[in-house]
């Protein structure tokens, strides 16, 4: 499936923001953003980003808000095609392992089986534990043992011995923590590649946050991680590399955002290249 | 009561007593119009109870199974009536939910450019305000004609099945076009109810479901439509609420026979059509009789929805 090398000889990286290969850090890159522009009608909403997001690595979005982390991070499992405005530009690529995910001939549902994804608030479908973790298998038509695989994944989401008793429950009646990692095993029973985060932990108290942050340490051994954080703390406690985003005004009025420094995370938070970097980092804006 | 120190907050003068008595006032004022309504429910049922009162004596529970309906011997039955009343509001139910459903599902989506999605969403909620009597003529004149040309080929067709097994009725009238009328009577109550519900579920939800790679049609059928459950039933039994009492448009096209048939081409009456029909002309213990099978369509309404509260919940506790 694989062919990695040609594609880099192919389609050379023309980013300055890419990361230094020799890095101890990095693994082969699972998504590669190239020159990526979003569109929101006319407007352009977050301009160039060219990136690599390692294998089975956290890779933390950073930035102000309006930055455009989020937008980014649903581009990467098609998930902006429900807004309708949306659009991505004409030069640009996301390439999933060697595939351009905005291909035309790309099914977006496909692509999002394969690339999972874990919301702001935590949003259980108002249906049973066990039927929040079975949806995505059945959805794919998984032929295997459902009982075991509901407990592998809340397993897996370090939810299953609080839960155990009581899987016939509604996944509302759970509390805001247990909610968030109830949707992350849901995310996890389809056994994705890569698993979104987009804020997961924004909602929750500091003790369930924690939690959360302890299971993405497990989770990275099997899975891609992206998050975008809000809480620099979080970024420098879970990530191994980090991204960070600034947004500018733009003569039309609007904002735009970029990326202004990739890499790995301890030089992102204690010697970044770029001046705004080390303003964000050190809590001076933001 | 001691006021808090004024000198700190300049800006901030102590609430008067006026304001804190409207407050209360306004309390007063809502849980009176609260009882308001509940008190004149109470007294509609007083007071037909009490005019039903000489025919339940005289006729006990027997007037649900009878079907006499002779003023010269004053015997009277309702069970005509209570069929047509059900059959017919099941008939419109059959039409109208699967199409007042589709309607909400594809005005709740964004299939259409706002624009006219707007102006659809208007006019399916004028629908409902059309006086029920339009809808009547509309059957007249629609409705019947294309049963008399049609209804014989039904008969032909398919009389082997019992509910067309009987020949249409020479005027063209009959279960089948009231029912008819009904659906689109309460078309618009279950698509502008459903759509409701629909939209105004968080959008997380189907983020959720298509995040996990649900197609459009996977994460409607499975996750929309079941989270708006209760207020889709909720619709329908509005609906149906309307289907069992409406009196004009019914009466107009159902027949007015004193008949209980299983075939929906033959006549048939309703409680209400019976009460519209008879009340003016009554006098004695038709009158009576008259309030019982007022009081059974109040009971059956109220059985509907207890039957939906329940339904609601049994759906809800998962």
């Amino acid at each position: 499936m694989l062919n990695l090398k040609s594609l880099f000889q192919q389609s050379p990286i023309t980013s300055p923001m890419t990361v230094n290969k020799s890095n101890v850090n990095q693994t082969e890159p699972v998504l590669r953003a190239e020159n990526v522009d979003i569109y929101y009608g006319d407007f352009l909403a977050v301009k160039g980003i060219s990136m690599d997001i390692p294998k089975n690595r956290i890779t933390a979005f950073i930035g102000p808000s309006g930055c455009g982390k989020s937008t980014l991070l649903r581009c990467y499992n098609r998930l902006n095609d429900l807004i309708k405005i949306f659009r991505i530009g004409e030069q640009s690529k996301i390439y999933y392992h060697n595939q351009n995910l905005y291909a035309p001939d790309i099914d977006p549902v496909e692509v999002r089986r394969r690339i999972g994804m874990v919301f702001q608030k935590p949003n259980p479908f108002p249906k049973s534990i066990y039927d929040n973790i079975a949806f995505g298998p059945r959805l794919n038509g998984y032929k295997g043992d459902m009982d075991e695989l509901v407990e592998r994944s809340l397993r897996g989401a370090a939810l299953w011995d609080e839960v155990k008793d009581k899987l016939k429950q509604s996944g509302l009646s759970l509390s805001g923590g247990q909610q968030q990692r109830l949707c992350i095993a849901r995310a996890i029973a389809v056994q994705p590649d890569v698993i979104l985060m987009d804020e997961p932990c924004s909602a929750l108290d500091p003790i369930s946050t924690l939690r959360v942050e302890d299971l993405l340490h497990e989770l990275k051994e099997q899975y891609t991680i992206v998050i975008v954080t809000h809480n620099m703390q979080q970024a420098s406690r879970v990530s191994d590399m980090t991204a960070f985003f600034n947004v500018e005004p733009t003569d039309k009025g609007g904002r735009m955002g970029y990326l202004v420094e990739y890499d790995r995370t301890e030089v992102i938070f204690q010697s970044p290249k770029e001046e705004s970097t080390r303003e964000y980092v050190s809590g001076r804006f933001g | 009561m001691t006021s808090l120190s004024k000198d700190s907050q300049p800006a901030v003068q102590p609430r008067s007593s006026l304001d804190k008595n409207l407050d209360r006032g306004f309390i007063w004022l809502t849980l009176l119009f609260a009882l308001a309504v509940a008190g004149v429910l109470i007294w509609m049922t007083v007071v037909v109870g009490i005019g039903a009162i000489p025919a339940m004596l005289k006729y006990g529970v027997g007037f649900i199974f009878s079907s006499n309906w002779d003023a010269v011997n004053d015997e009277y039955g309702a069970l005509p009536q209570l069929y047509g009343t059900l059959v017919s509001s099941i008939i419109a139910l059959i039409f109208a939910v699967p199409i007042g459903l589709g309607v909400a599902l594809f005005l709740s989506e964004d299939y259409l450019p706002t624009r006219i999605q707007v102006v659809i969403v208007f006019l399916v909620e004028l629908l409902a305000a059309i006086p029920s009597v339009v809808y009547g003529l509309w059957g007249i004149a629609v409705l019947v004609p294309i049963m008399k040309a049609i209804g014989g080929q039904i008969y032909n067709l398919f009389g082997w099945i019992p509910i067309f097994g009987t020949p249409p009725s020479a005027t063209g009238l009959g279960m089948l076009p009231a029912g008819l009328v009904l659906a689109v009577m309460v078309l618009p109550t279950i698509a502008a109810i459903s759509r409701d519900a629909l939209i105004s579920l968080p959008p997380d939800l189907r983020q959720a479901a298509v995040g996990l790679g649900a197609t459009r049609w996977e994460a409607i059928i499975k996750i929309l439509v079941p989270a708006a459950f209760s207020g889709i039933v909720g619709a329908i039994m509005l609906a149906l609420g309307r289907a069992l009492g409406e009196t004009m448009a019914v009466t107009l096209l159902i027949g007015n026979s004193n008949n209980i048939s299983a075939s929906i081409l033959a006549p048939g009456s309703t409680i209400s059509s019976l009460l519209a029909l008879k009340f003016a002309e009554a006098d004695g213990l038709q009158v009576s009789a008259l309030m019982y099978s007022a009081l059974l369509l109040f009971a059956i309404t109220l059985l509907v929805n207890v039957l939906a509260e329940m339904l609601v919940r049994r759906v809800q506790r998962i």
